[in-house]
């Protein structure tokens, strides 16, 4: 099966296959397949078949959009109207929205087709994908690890080919860390690109959507047409898209790539260390210049990070209280009743951890020890970068500290579970765009290499990873799934 | 013993704009429940507030009606507490951060003394809905109409020492908030509403006395009578050497007591932070300026100006500045009859009486302003007696028409035609010989009040008719 947008979009236009077909195609897939993986939490044939017919119908109107008739998949965090959008949350189980988040109403208008929701952790807390109420997503390159988290749904998908590419959030690495760990391409854009109206809150200053997809090419794509300005979210910018795919091309010759010594240090496993010099060195080789940078407030980021999204998600997520929708519980006996059991028995374990601690932190008394001090741990880490960004295009650096960690192996100790996101969490502290893309094997798991921008800077992070896949074929690699009844 | 009475004041505005502070659904009051709460009021997952726009503006008028402090940096924040009515489990409010600062407002008393109450903050809040406990049986209601809708909370200083002083001052604010547009002041639909933050203390002392807050009083009757009581209450356990307890006070109004809240209502922690959906709204120099462009002229400086432009008293510049409305009913009238004098008169005795009876705010009033100065002009050129005028004047109120065509059908117009006057007066003064001697028999002093008697013949032979000032001319002349 051919595997890229823009290749399948010259097919839909020569005939040789319609939206209709592909989407037929992708839906058997995942029916075959899928229940491997558990990557999708809904299917909706239906809707998908619809929107592939009235693709054709535009494509037979000589439509020009390279989305039209693609087959997509949507985090289920992002709201799809009259489809339902659990967060993987036993609170949202039978939530259905009256509306389309405005990511998923662009990638709609564009003419893409959503085959259904993908897995997720709940409410996207979580960096393995465990924390879902619909199950475990599985690495389909080995099904005994993690995806990572939380859009693992995402990442497993688009690596096992049950969709084209699929939409994503990342609060503190979560399209990087999962793209890393399934072999694929994952961008995070500066905060403020990409709208999140309709994307359900986790923490509202670090949140973004974003992209995944199997090349830089396709993410391209795919962003291009979710990216800009929202008047219905203040926090998004109104700063006009770049045309992201026609950058791709121009070389990387020249480009100052920083490489932060405290990223790439004794600390780091050695077979990864390995892994990405040699990516490094293909960069280089394509004329970009390593530069040594120190970013010295990285240490903060981890601290800082799970004091401020559980701070925000504690009062983000108050609106569950069974009171107008979602989970209520059975029988309460006043109002205090139906609040606690209600949230008790409908958020998880992972969920309530976060929310304690965060309603902890902004408590009278605390909030300046932990939250005010956080906020100035922030903005270090942000004058950190822009120092960096003062004399160099780009940073390079893990996107992991390995590659995918087995099912079960950090569930029982948090701390553990928040260091996987050491190297991703300073991006969204500091509000910058990130990527991950695929830079070789650790054993027969994929690894990735995570490249920072400058704020808005997308076009360079895409170009750069898309450059170093010309010449490169670990993007192109996929899974071996055992097809039919076996599984 | 006489204890001092400190008072602070919370007034909650509603903002006068068309659509909620954080979404686009209408403000207005008393739809069917539910029917102005869109997904954002409704906190549906996903949803993000938008700041309108329209609410800072108004804000902001007000910040330049007390000459106070804009904050040129001010940050919402979300307070936090879980309650039916709150869909979002905060209230996005402004904490550390207000849109306005420090100002301070001049009040004047009954007495005409003037006194100036610090204003401490004015911020931009959120309203919350209201829960229904006898919409559904066996069941509690929301409606989230009023989820949303933009309040300014403005805090005065604790610089009120008497219930005089707090109606005092929430009046002469209900004549602000009026005059600059900014609210449409009915308080009757909760327009603005009121905390009353009040301790005692010894004449003298320099420290405070411990204070309850009264929530949400929502009269200024009610505000009087919630302060007396409360005073009463807090003197009476000084009296009894008892200490007063910091707490959260409803004032019943059937009662005519106040009564403790819970005190875990007291005890929150509202864990108050930035809302990071929600950017710090800025405001240039330039911005404000445009805003303070827009300021109409205000109470005090109306009051002047009627004073030295129309020549009215004190007494009634005051009264009829005390709404725009009236104001500007009283310069129509006023420039339309040519005479400020009579239209002021008119104004605050016919028609305030008739306001007063129907229980009618003046834009309702059935007599409009062009009306009343024709009325006014009749009176001028000797068409009207004042008595026929009132007639007119409670024909006009009745709906029947212009003043010329009342006048003309119910036959009312005035004799001042001396010839037919004088003969009326020659044939009273003839057919009453009696009087006539009774009268000049009297001394200078006490003749008017047998005047009298001729100037009502007159009258009932000319049917009402008789210019009065002419028949008792005229009489005078025939009686010497």
């Amino acid at each position: 099966m051919t595997t890229s947008i823009r290749s399948l979009a010259a097919d839909l236009r020569q005939g040789t296959t319609s939206a209709a077909e592909l989407t037929q195609d992708y839906l058997q897939r995942i029916q075959r397949l899928d229940q491997q993986l558990n990557s999708y939490i809904s299917v909706a044939p239906e809707r998908a078949l619809a929107q592939a017919r009235a693709a054709d119908e535009r494509l037979a109107n000589g439509d020009s959009s390279l989305l039209c008739g693609i087959p997509i998949a949507h985090k289920d965090l992002f709201c799809t109207r009259d489809l339902a959008t659990t967060c993987a949350s036993k609170m949202l189980a039978n939530f259905v929205p009256p509306y389309d988040a405005t990511v998923v109403e662009r990638i709609d208008a564009a003419g893409a087709i959503t085959l259904g929701k993908t897995n997720l952790d709940e409410f996207a807390m979580g960096s393995s994908n465990e924390n879902s109420v619909f199950g475990a997503v599985k690495n389909p390159w080995d099904l005994t690890c993690v995806p990572g988290g939380s859009s693992g749904g995402s990442a497993a998908a688009v690596a096992a080919d049950l969709c084209l590419a699929a939409t994503g959030t990342d609060t503190g690495g979560s399209i990087r860390q999962p793209a890393a760990f399934c072999g694929i391409t994952g961008l995070k854009p500066t905060y403020g690109r990409v709208s999140r109206l309709g994307m359900v809150a986790y923490a509202s200053s670090l949140d973004q959507g974003g992209v995944m997809a199997k090349s830089a090419d396709d993410c391209a794509i795919l962003l291009e047409a979710m990216a800009g300005f929202d008047a219905k979210d203040s926090t998004s910018s109104e700063r006009p898209v770049t045309p992201y795919s026609q950058h791709l091309n121009k070389s990387i010759k020249g480009l100052r790539i920083g490489v932060p010594r405290q990223y790439f240090n004794d600390q780091l496993d050695a077979t990864m260390a390995a892994l990405l010099q040699d990516a490094l060195n293909e960069l280089e080789k394509q004329g970009a210049k390593l530069i040594e940078i120190d970013l010295l407030q990285t240490e903060l980021a981890i601290p800082a990070y799970y004091i401020i999204a559980p701070a925000e998600a504690s009062t983000n997520l108050s609106r569950y209280d069974g009171v107008r929708y979602g989970y209520r519980c059975e029988n309460p006996t006043d109002l205090q009743d139906l609040y606690i059991r209600s949230r008790s028995e409908g958020f998880g374990k992972e969920v309530q951890r976060r929310i304690l601690v965060g309603t902890y932190s902004l408590s009278s008394g605390y909030y300046d020890a932990y939250y005010g001090q956080a906020q100035r741990a922030r903005r270090l880490i942000a004058e950190d970068f822009a120092q960096a960004f003062s004399h160099v295009d780009i940073i390079a650096s893990p996107t992991t500290p390995g590659p995918a960690f087995a099912l079960g192996s950090k569930t029982q100790d948090p701390v553990a579970m928040y260091l996987e996101d050491i190297y991703t969490l300073a991006v969204n502290l500091a509000g910058l765009p990130g990527l991950s893309m695929p830079a070789g094997f650790y054993d027969h798991r994929p690894v990735g290499l995570q490249l920072i921008g400058n704020h808005f800077d997308e076009a360079t992070l895409l170009r750069t990873a898309h450059q170093y896949q010309q010449n490169t074929d670990w993007h192109t690699r996929r899974p071996s799934l055992s097809t039919g009844a076996e599984a | 013993m006489n204890w001092e009475v400190v008072i602070g004041l919370e007034v909650h505005l509603q903002l006068a704009t068309q659509s909620k502070i954080f979404s686009g659904s209408s403000t207005r009051f008393g739809a069917e429940p539910n029917t102005q709460a869109s997904a954002v009021d409704l906190a549906m997952p996903g949803m993000l507030p938008v700041l309108n726009e329209h609410a800072v503006r108004y804000a902001v008028l007000f910040g330049l009606g007390i000459g106070a402090e804009i904050g040129r940096r001010s940050v919402f924040d979300r307070k936090n507490y879980f309650y039916p009515d709150l869909p979002k489990g905060y209230q996005i409010s402004q904490f550390e951060q207000p849109i306005v600062g420090k100002g301070s407002f001049t009040v004047t008393l009954s007495d005409g003394t003037t006194k100036t109450i610090g204003i401490t903050r004015a911020h931009l809040e959120e309203d919350a809905g209201k829960s229904l406990h006898d919409a559904i049986p066996g069941a509690s209601g929301i409606d989230l109409n009023r989820a949303g809708t933009p309040l300014l909370e403005i805090v005065s200083e604790p610089d009120i020492r008497s219930a005089e002083e707090a109606v005092a001052y929430l009046k002469a604010l209900h004549t602000l908030v009026t005059y600059l547009g900014i609210s449409d002041g009915d308080m009757s639909q909760g327009s603005m509403r009121c905390d009353i933050n009040l301790s005692l203390r010894q004449p003298g002392a320099i420290e405070f006395g411990t204070r309850t807050e009264i929530k949400n009083v929502n009269s200024f009757r009610f505000v009087e009578r919630a302060i007396f009581s409360e005073i009463e209450r807090q003197s009476d356990i000084l009296e009894d050497g008892g200490v007063i307890i910091q707490e959260t006070r409803l004032y019943d109004a059937e009662r005519d007591e106040t009564r403790s809240m819970r005190s875990k209502e007291v005890a929150n922690d509202y864990r108050y932070f930035p809302d990071p959906d929600l950017l710090p709204v800025v405001l240039c120099d330039e911005t404000i300026e445009a805003i303070r462009a827009t300021l109409p002229e205000l109470p005090e400086a109306k009051r002047e100006r009627f004073k030295e432009q129309y020549g009215l008293g004190d007494y009634d510049a005051k009264a009829l500045c005390d709404s725009q409305a009236m104001a500007a009913y009283f310069e129509e009238a006023a420039n339309a009859a040519g005479d400020a004098k009579l239209a002021a008169n008119w104004m605050l005795s016919e028609l305030a009486a008739q306001l007063n009876a129907n229980n009618l705010p003046l834009k309702q009033a059935p007599v409009s302003a062009q009306q009343l100065a024709q009325l006014i002009v009749r009176v001028k050129d000797n068409t009207l007696s004042n008595k026929m005028a009132k007639q007119v004047f409670d024909a006009l109120w009745q709906g029947e028409g212009e003043v010329d065509a009342i006048i003309e059908q119910r036959g009312l117009k005035q004799v001042s035609d001396s010839g037919a006057l004088e003969t009326l007066v020659n044939e009273v003064v003839t057919n009453n010989p009696d009087q006539v001697a009774q009268f000049q028999a009297t001394d200078e002093g006490k003749q008017k009040k047998l005047l009298g008697f001729f100037v009502g013949q007159i009258m009932k032979a000319s049917k009402g008719q008789a210019n009065p000032k002419l028949v008792n001319e005229l009489l005078n002349k025939a009686l010497k």
